[in-house]
């Protein structure tokens, strides 16, 4: 992996002089969106900032300055760590069956056969929808008594469930939404994995005489890891981060079963006039998401191949 | 060669740097900014005196239909007072608050705008409001300007007003062989009332009354209760009148079922259900007459909400407030009390259907006793005798959230109402200072 870096350049103070004013635009862009805003947040964490108080002003930070308070309320809240463990189920429930499911689309996309190229269509749309639009009709598509999942399953004689209004179906619910929406685009980039394998593979596997599950579970999978990988990571992150789809099915909602992170950043932050609470709370979500990161970044080794 | 790239680079520094400058500094370095290089900006600003004055009027009340209501008062106000040139931004009330939140920390709220009651409180106690003084608004209702006071101080003036009332559907009414509601109907007599009803059919129920924080403050001041008590200092969320108030409304769902519960409502709104003639009674807002008058097809009207030991009604309002930083502190002062209390303004009002001016003389708004249904249309004015303010704190939203979340947690039956009462009471005292 090292010998691919390409071999230091040992005038480098001079090359960044020449580079800079080509960098800078970008880099600006990168210092005041991104790096400032996050600093400044962090400062946000340490004060009882409402929201609405001037920030300039010079006595901003003397007069509202709390210290680790926030942290410190946050995760003595009962409800911080409801939200937390909403969070989890959410992540533990969605990164599998999302895998499988884009696996599936992967594999459906990787082989010719009848109906690909409507497939080759149908399947995307779900990734340009917007998850506004796709939250609402998902949201009539789940009523319980006249909504049209319900009514398929009465077909087989099932008694749907209540979905997004029942404790216990209503995360599955929002998890089943997810996986539909954002299963074209994981499966994109695991069919990017799987056209990168290498045929020989699979030809010296039919010589051996090797079913189809075989090959794929002795092949693809194992070489497919590197993209499985990114796609759990990222999945990982986005799971963190959910919030439209909760904010519009539900609400978090009901009885606070779906209350997860950022939609509990976002009422604090702009409906309970609690920006510094907000703050705090998103740099603990931030923390989280890092540890969890490098865990899986330290996790890899065990279960990630690179073909060399 | 060297020189040159050296010095190129340095004036991309320098460039960028007054880019970030200007791009973060808000107002205040913006202005800077505007002494070096921006002197248009200057021109305009130092214009001549006799030039009318130009303020600004963000709003969301007429935003989805009544642009061009609010622009026809405009113009109005513009022809009486030609000095004063108002200019009017309309933003969907979804993204308002947020927006407003952001203009207000930056500095560049507008001269005023509007809030409803919610968040007035919010503002007015976050020192973000200036008192109103020098315009007379005695011809506005009591009551509703009560609301908008803090310390005694007239921070928001009551714009517009909405209530609610009890609308029932006849047709059921007649075939459940039940007199029609009236003024005097008590919690009691709707109770027998929807039951006889849901005797009907087994998809027909007798009342829907959302269980929810809104319903449950003006339900409680009906059984003598209240959520804090007198001088806002302590919350009495679990006190024994609110718990029986409780009880009522969630025993309606789970016990004797007048009113479905989530899954029998499956995912229906509650308007809908009431035009699709499922409904004995509904108490909703007054807005709701054109919709129903559109989607009912069978007959209905309308009487004052029931009371219990006492009547207690609804009352909405959305204010204009002024921002203290304007320039133009009487001038806006003269465009809120116009836009509030002047006969002109709620005559356009009336005359598209909006909402209700919050005028004292009834009398303005005789025009709109006319238009049928509903027949019994005085119960909306009836209804202001027995109005309930909602408790305003700063911490609205959140307290009424946490008390929306135990109720729906009861009236699902996961707690019982004691539980969800005393967790509300314990969670409002934990997370919310009161002055």
């Amino acid at each position: 992996m090292k010998n691919r870096l390409p071999p230091r350049r040992k005038r480098g103070g001079e090359g960044l002089v020449t580079a800079s004013p080509f960098l800078l635009p970008s880099l600006i862009g990168l210092l005041v969106f991104s790096l400032l805003p996050l600093i400044i947040s962090g400062l946000i964490s340490l004060t009882d900032w409402n929201g609405l108080d001037r920030l300039t002003d010079p006595d901003f930070l003397q007069d509202h300055f709390v210290g680790l308070a926030n942290y410190k309320s946050i995760l003595t809240t009962p409800e911080f760590w409801n939200t937390l463990g909403n969070t989890m189920e959410y992540i533990v429930l969605y990164i599998p069956l999302m895998l499988a499911a884009s696996l599936l689309v992967a594999y459906l996309l990787s082989r010719p056969h009848r109906g690909i190229g409507a497939f080759r269509v149908v399947y995307y749309i779900p990734v340009l929808t917007s998850w506004v639009a796709a939250s609402l009709i998902w949201k009539s598509v789940l009523a319980p008594q006249y909504g049209a999942m319900n009514g398929i399953l009465a077909w087989f004689g099932i008694q749907g469930p209540g979905w997004l209004l029942d404790e216990a179906w209503a995360m599955p619910a929002i998890v089943l939404v997810s996986v539909w929406k954002d299963m074209g685009f994981f499966g994109l980039i695991l069919l990017s994995g799987v056209v990168g394998i290498n045929k020989t593979y699979y030809e010296a596997a039919d010589i051996d005489g090797a079913g189809g599950w075989t090959k794929f579970t002795r092949i693809t999978l194992p070489l497919l890891t590197p993209s499985i990988f990114y796609v759990v990571i990222v999945a990982m992150i986005n799971g963190f981060q959910l919030f439209p789809q909760v904010m519009i099915m539900t609400g978090g909602g009901p009885n606070g079963a779906t209350q997860v992170m950022v939609e509990r950043i976002y009422q604090y932050g702009f409906r309970y006039y609690r920006m510094g609470y907000a703050a705090a709370f998103s740099w603990i979500l931030f923390v989280i998401i890092m540890v969890f990161t490098a865990i899986q970044m330290k996790g890899q080794e065990r279960w990630v191949h690179y073909d060399s | 060669m060297m020189k040159k790239s050296k010095l190129f680079s340095l004036i991309a520094l320098l460039l960028t740097a007054v880019l970030l400058l200007s791009a973060c500094g808000g107002n205040n370095t913006a202005n800077n900014a505007g002494n070096g290089g921006n002197t248009a900006q200057n021109d305009t600003q130092g214009g001549d005196a006799a030039e009318p004055v130009t303020i600004t009027y963000c709003n969301f009340n007429s935003s989805g239909g009544n642009e061009e209501t609010l622009a026809k008062m405009v113009a109005a106000f513009e022809t009486e007072y030609p000095n004063i040139k108002v200019e009017v931004e309309t933003i969907g009330f979804d993204d308002y608050f947020t927006q407003m939140q952001t203009r207000v920390a930056g500095g560049t709220a507008p001269d005023c705008y509007e809030l409803n009651i919610e968040n007035f409180a919010a503002y007015a106690n976050k020192g973000m409001l200036a008192e109103i003084t020098g315009v007379d608004v005695s011809g506005l209702n009591d009551t509703a300007l009560n609301a908008f006071k803090v310390d005694g101080k007239q921070y928001g003036l009551p714009e517009s007003f909405s209530n609610v009332v009890l609308i029932y559907n006849k047709d059921l009414f007649d075939q459940a062989g039940v007199d029609y509601p009236t003024a005097d109907w008590t919690q009691d007599d709707v109770q027998d009332a929807a039951e006889k009803i849901r005797a009907l059919g087994d998809d027909i129920f007798g009342i829907w009354q959302p269980i929810t924080y809104n319903e449950f403050f003006k339900v409680v001041a009906q059984y003598g209760g209240a959520l804090l008590n007198e001088d806002k200092t302590a919350f009495t969320i679990n006190s024994p009148e609110n718990l029986e108030a409780a009880t009522v409304l969630v025993d309606r769902v789970l016990e004797s079922n007048v009113q479905p519960n989530a899954v029998q409502q499956g995912g229906m709104g509650d308007w809908d259900m009431f035009m699709s003639g499922r409904l004995g009674m509904i108490p909703t807002g007054i807005w709701a007459f054109q919709t129903f008058t559109d989607g009912c097809d069978f007959a209905w009207d309308i009487a004052v909400e029931p009371g219990s030991t006492q009547k207690a009604t609804h009352f909405f309002s959305n204010c204009v407030v002024m921002n203290p930083e304007t320039e133009h502190p009487e001038e806006v002062a003269a465009w809120l009390a116009w836009l509030a209390s002047s006969t002109a303004s709620a005559d356009i009002r009336l005359e598209a259907g909006w909402d209700l001016p919050a005028l004292k003389d009834l009398d303005a708004l005789s025009s709109y006793l006319e238009v049928t249904p509903p027949d019994n249309r005085e119960a909306v004015f009836e209804s202001l005798d027995y109005l309930v303010m909602p408790p305003v704190i700063e911490d609205y939203a959140l307290m009424s959230d946490i008390i929306s979340q135990k109720l729906a947690a009861a009236a699902e039956g996961t707690i019982t109402v004691q539980e969800a009462l005393d967790q509300a009471q314990a969670e409002c005292e934990a997370q919310i200072k009161l002055a």
